[in-house]
């Protein structure tokens, strides 16, 4: 059931599947080292020049670098009292950074429930992360 | 035993200030036998990303709320709650939170509903904690179950449905907390928070617009009574012998200012309406106000 679509690229659907194979606090567990694990932006970037994710609770800046199309980078900037949309942040960070421009968009909008996180974060907090990746979307499209 | 009240005072001229304790109480007193302190946050994650010594967390959505229904959990669920956190019938609590305490104040709420006595909220709640450099841990607290009894909750007293809201239109003061757009109905959520919103924008009929961070001073804790007295009574007209319901969007913000009019201005009878805007915004029929005026039914 949890099987990840033919169409996740690898270090997202191993994600998932590290999700996937953990129950309850462990899930919470491995967000939150994914939430410490959400890398700085590079030197020289500005939250100005990033995109709000106003659907998240806490402020969530993105940025889809996409001066290579065959390799676009995504950025993302959320504050440490916010944990969880750190986390969110960072599997789409650690999941897609570098694929291209079509194995991102071609990722399923629902990818997320594969996650199983409903239970231990509520499916209401859980709408952050599609936010998150439809903004991706969104900024590929139009590149 | 309860653990004493804090002395603070700061604290003394609210109405009751053994519901409040201060930072420096609070790091004085972790460990004390027959105090349990809870941190209740919006993130989920919050607390384990570092939380204070020997603290546990309560998560609003996952554990106060019932899994199926639109409703709280009952006597058997809130006994497996309180015991799976080491907490007795007579434990002293002690609730912090994020956001200015919005979500402490609402489990201090729902902790009333069953009928815990002694609940307190640190005043300024985790950011105040935070700001002072005191310690935050990401140690795994150790919890020993204990023996909490199946106690029914008694909602007549503190908390208001849709329906007692409608009839008492008129009758009872209602007192809005969302943010002035969310009253206008120029918003129907919360800036950031599109995700919980409503068919329909507005207020109640007659409430009066009373934005919850009013109660907070710069620093997040809760203003002096004087200052208090002045923006409920004096301007919102409330007055402290008569009933009130308050009410915002979901009921977490309505229980800070629940937790103000009761515990720091003394009112004798105050219901929250956590049913709030998303029930009523998405409810057919229900009479609806739009702008600035409190409007009439």
């Amino acid at each position: 059931m949890t099987e990840p679509g033919p169409r996740l690229p690898p270090r997202l659907a191993e994600i998932v599947e590290d999700f996937a194979s953990v129950e309850g606090k462990d899930k919470l567990a491995l967000l939150l080292e994914l939430s410490d694990e959400l890398p700085d932006l590079p030197e020289g970037m500005e939250q100005a020049d990033m995109e709000q994710v106003a659907e998240c609770q806490t402020p969530l800046f993105l940025t889809v670098d996409v001066s290579n199309l065959s390799s676009v980078r995504l950025f993302f900037q959320a504050p440490p009292e916010a944990p969880t949309t750190r986390g969110f942040a960072s599997i789409l960070a650690n999941g897609l950074d570098g694929e291209s421009r079509e194995t991102v968009l071609a990722v399923p909008e629902d990818f997320y429930s594969a996650l199983g996180l409903a239970d231990a974060v509520s499916p209401l907090r859980l709408r952050g992360l599609s936010a998150m990746l439809a903004r991706v979307k969104k900024q590929l499209r139009a590149a | 035993m309860p653990v004493d009240a804090d002395p603070n005072q700061d604290f003394s001229a609210y109405a009751h200030p053994d519901r409040l304790v201060s930072t420096a109480w609070l790091a004085e007193h972790l460990g004390d036998d027959g105090l349990v302190v809870v941190e209740s946050d919006e993130d989920v994650l919050l607390y384990d990303s570092g939380h204070v010594p020997g603290s546990v967390k309560v998560d609003w959505h996952t554990e106060l709320n019932d899994a199926v229904t639109r409703d709280y959990v009952d006597g058997a669920g809130f006994a497996a709650l309180m015991s799976s956190k080491g907490i007795s019938r007579d434990t002293t609590i002690v609730v912090y939170g994020d956001k200015s305490n919005w979500w402490a104040a609402y489990a201090l709420w729902v902790f009333t509903l069953f009928g815990h006595e002694d609940v307190r909220l640190l005043d300024g709640g985790r950011t105040a904690w935070q700001a002072e450099g005191r310690e935050l841990t990401r140690d795994v607290t150790p919890v020993t179950p204990s023996d909490y009894p199946v106690v029914e909750r008694d909602d007549s007293a503190i908390r208001a449905y849709k329906d007692e809201v409608q009839d008492r239109i008129g009758k009872v003061p209602l007192i809005d907390v969302r943010s002035p757009a969310e009253y206008t109905g120029e918003r129907t959520h919360m800036p950031d928070y599109p995700e919980e919103g409503a068919l329909r924008g507005g207020h109640i009929p007659t409430a009066a617009s009373v934005p919850w961070a009013r109660a907070a001073a710069e620093d997040g804790r809760f203003k002096g009574r004087d200052e208090l007295a002045a923006i409920y009574h004096g301007e919102a007209g409330l007055v402290p012998e008569e009933d009130v319901i308050a009410y915002c969007r979901i009921g977490e913000r309505s229980s800070h200012t629940w937790f103000v009019l009761t515990h720091l201005l003394g009112h004798r009878s105050v219901k929250n309406y956590d049913g709030s805007w998303t029930e009523w915004g998405n409810a057919v029929r229900v009479p609806i106000a739009t702008g600035t005026e409190p409007g009439t039914l």
